[in-house]
């Protein structure tokens, strides 16, 4: 009986992991406009526009970025290649009020909270450890460690509900950041618990991009993500991760929730990650061409383009146009990455603690001799 | 004015006069509500605070910390309660790697008013993970302040002062000694949080111990008051370490012995004992000893009392450093 079990499991496995996933789809990868029973956007022409424009700066800055560590001016670089649909939909979908707490590849979304895309470069070139205000920019710092900063998210988010600031269309909202390997860490699975229990005002937005390095979603998990949720109590929700227009309609709508004090969504946003986990990972020693280009043809830009050619929304000067901005943007994020100064060594010893600390003032002082003594010795 | 109070009472004291003086204080934990914590140190505060500001969480150590992280950066001032010393490790990441490094990462731009208290140490007849001494392992991170009291006095005052600190503090309560009765004066904040004190003046050997072993360093020096005259410190602030005084103290006696429940092998014992040889190298007659738990896990409760440096071992200590 037990082999039998094992037998049917494997067999439910295999199965399951076959068909195309069902998600919520407004824009086809061929650029067709379809409906949802649920979901809808009422975008303008020029904001159709705008999210095309958001999409290609995007991709072209952070190509940029790629780039730049390739020639040796960043230590590290975690592209989003293949992802920018679910970064500028969700990022668009924010109020101003909002905030976010994102992995460490969310260059998307800090991009439209309207944040200077240099301000995350310090980390990847290793002058700083890519410290900003939270507070300032509606947007905490990057985190390394994965799903950590789904707790902060839902602490955050509780504090929201205690200031008051949820249960009207003005309230407040979180949306925390992370990817399909972060669902297998212990932090994200306490973060549903925290939120759900206490009703915090949290969007979980899960960039399934079906690799964590190299291992593949079904190392993470039998059901579908965005299943999980239902064990929590709170709704779940797949959107095709590479349409921007479905992105932004699930993740208002989820936002909107919260901020009415209707508790935390799930959002699985199912796309794929086009280039490497980092510039220090080589995916061809784990995954094949042909899949790569499967997904190259769900391109999130393409369709994009395609829907506006066909609805006569765009000519060819308007990409032109947008190409040039985001060339142009990208020779701005370079000129300034290369001229960012090294940090003293001093440095090294600010801000450990607020309030200050004996036993670093001794060593900066003793530290600071020691550098001294090689003045003029030509060391 | 002045009350007697347990260390556990005066905890309690301390916190609620806290929770008074800011509304952003916030207690958070484990049964800290309507239970009053398994130690009672909580006792009272939900009834009288509400369920908004002491807060009875999911029971994941590492959320507790966690979301008190997400709190901090909203502008709360939580408050979090480990129930026991052996359970703190499955936050260990969201203490280490999250609250110390987040007022760095950010360039001073993030503050982590967090207190994180934890009742640690053995002699209570526990079962295993409720015996532990952890403080080297938080003392060793930067970013973070490690601070235990001794007595009721310091328990009222130094909790009051670690929440009101903008930085993140590691609050060790010695739990069996959470029943101990001492004079509290509620009336005047007397001492620095991060300052160590001289409990005990004496003139042969000095004898440096903190949290639990305060009591039972004064109890050595007491039993051997009329052959040796020994001076206790307590270090009560574990980071950073305050050793002016104990390099004055160790320059007068010329001898030394540190005194504390967790394993010896990189302790806080070696730590004051390089520094103390650094500083005091002319000064010594004798090498620094430590009397200290030894380097196995906590044992069972039935065999404690050998692991956990008493009376006797401390006079023993002593008598070797005379003995040099």
């Amino acid at each position: 009986m037990a082999k039998g079990d094992v037998a049917r499991a494997r067999t439910t496995r295999g199965a399951k992991s076959a068909p195309a996933p069902e998600f919520v789809q407004l824009l086809t990868p061929e650029g067709e406009r379809v409906d949802h029973p649920t979901y809808a956007v009422d975008f303008t022409d020029e904001e159709y526009r705008g999210l095309y424009r958001d999409l290609v700066v995007v991709r072209r800055l952070d190509a940029e970025a790629t780039a730049l560590q390739r020639q040796g001016e960043l230590g590290l670089w975690a592209s989003l290649l293949g992802q920018e649909a679910a970064q500028v939909g969700s990022g668009r979908a924010l109020r101003v009020h909002d905030m976010v707490f994102p992995t460490y590849r969310e260059h998307g979304v800090l991009y439209c909270r309207g944040i200077d895309p240099i301000m995350p470069l310090g980390l990847f070139r290793g002058v700083d450890q890519g410290g900003w205000d939270p507070n300032q920019f509606k947007f905490s710092m990057y985190t390394i460690v994965i799903g950590a900063q789904t707790l902060h998210a839902t602490g955050y988010a509780m504090g929201v509900a205690k200031d008051g600031k949820v249960g009207s269309p003005d309230g407040e909202a979180v949306i925390a950041y992370f990817g399909d390997g972060a669902t297998s860490q212990g932090d994200v699975n306490e973060a549903f618990v925290w939120s759900s229990v206490f009703n915090a005002p949290i969007v979980f937005f899960c960039q399934n991009n079906q690799y964590a390095i190299s291992e593949p979603l079904e190392r993470q998990t039998r059901v579908p993500l965005f299943q999980r949720a239902a064990g929590f109590g709170f709704p779940g929700v797949r959107v095709d991760g590479n349409d921007v227009l479905a992105v932004y309609a699930v993740t208002r709508d989820a936002l909107d929730n919260a901020r009415q004090g209707q508790g935390p969504t799930l959002i699985e946003a199912y796309t794929y990650r086009m280039g490497a986990h980092t510039t220090s990972d080589d995916p061809t020693r784990y995954r094949i061409a042909s899949e790569v280009e499967a997904w190259q043809a769900k391109d999130p830009i393409k369709r994009v383009r395609a829907f506006l050619e066909k609805q006569k929304l765009a000519d060819s000067a308007f990409f032109d146009a947008v190409d040039e901005e985001a060339r142009a943007q990208a020779v701005h994020l370079r000129e300034r990455v290369l001229a960012m100064p090294d940090p003293q060594p001093l440095s090294l010893f600010d801000h450990v603690y607020a309030e200050g600390s004996p036993l670093l003032d001794e060593q900066r002082e003793q530290f600071g001799a020691y550098l001294a003594s090689f003045e003029g010795s030509g060391h | 004015m002045t009350e007697t109070l347990t260390l556990g009472k005066a905890l309690n004291l301390g916190l609620r006069r806290a929770l008074e003086r800011d509304d952003k204080v916030l207690i958070m934990g484990e049964d800290v509500g309507k239970l009053g914590g398994v130690f009672r140190i909580t006792d009272g505060l939900q009834k009288d605070f509400g369920e908004e500001r002491v807060i009875d969480t999911p029971l994941a150590e590492s959320g507790i910390i966690g979301t008190a992280v997400g709190l901090a950066i909203r502008g709360y001032r939580p408050v979090c309660e480990i129930q026991f010393d052996g359970f703190v490790y499955p936050a260990y990441n969201q203490i280490v790697s999250q609250v110390a490094k987040m007022h760095y990462r950010s360039q001073g731009k993030v503050r982590m008013p967090i207190v994180i208290r934890i009742p640690f140490g053995g002699g209570i007849g526990a079962v295993e993970h409720h015996s532990e001494s952890p403080e080297a392992y938080f003392a060793h991170t930067a970013g973070l302040k490690v601070v235990t009291c001794a007595n009721a006095g310091d328990a009222y005052w130094m909790i009051q002062q670690a929440i009101a600190s903008d930085d993140p503090i590691i609050f060790l309560e010695p739990k069996r000694r959470y029943w101990e009765k001492g004079e509290v004066d509620t009336s005047a904040e007397s001492y620095p949080l991060h300052a160590t004190r001289v409990v005990r003046a004496g003139t042969d050997c000095t004898v440096v111990a903190y949290g639990p072993m305060v009591r039972t360093a004064l109890d050595a020096a007491s039993a051997v008051e009329d052959e040796r005259s020994l001076e206790v410190i307590d270090l009560r602030s574990l980071s950073p370490l305050d050793l002016g005084p104990v390099y004055e103290s160790v320059r007068r006696t010329g001898r030394l012995v540190v005194v504390h429940e967790a394993p010896s092998n990189l302790g806080i014992g070696a730590e004051v004992a390089a520094r103390v040889t650094e500083h005091c190298f002319y000064s010594l007659e004798a090498p620094v000893l430590r009397v200290t738990g030894f380097d196995t896990p906590y044992p069972a409760a039935r065999v404690e009392e050998d692991f956990l440096p008493d009376l006797d071992r401390v006079l023993d200590g002593v008598d070797r450093t005379f003995g040099w």
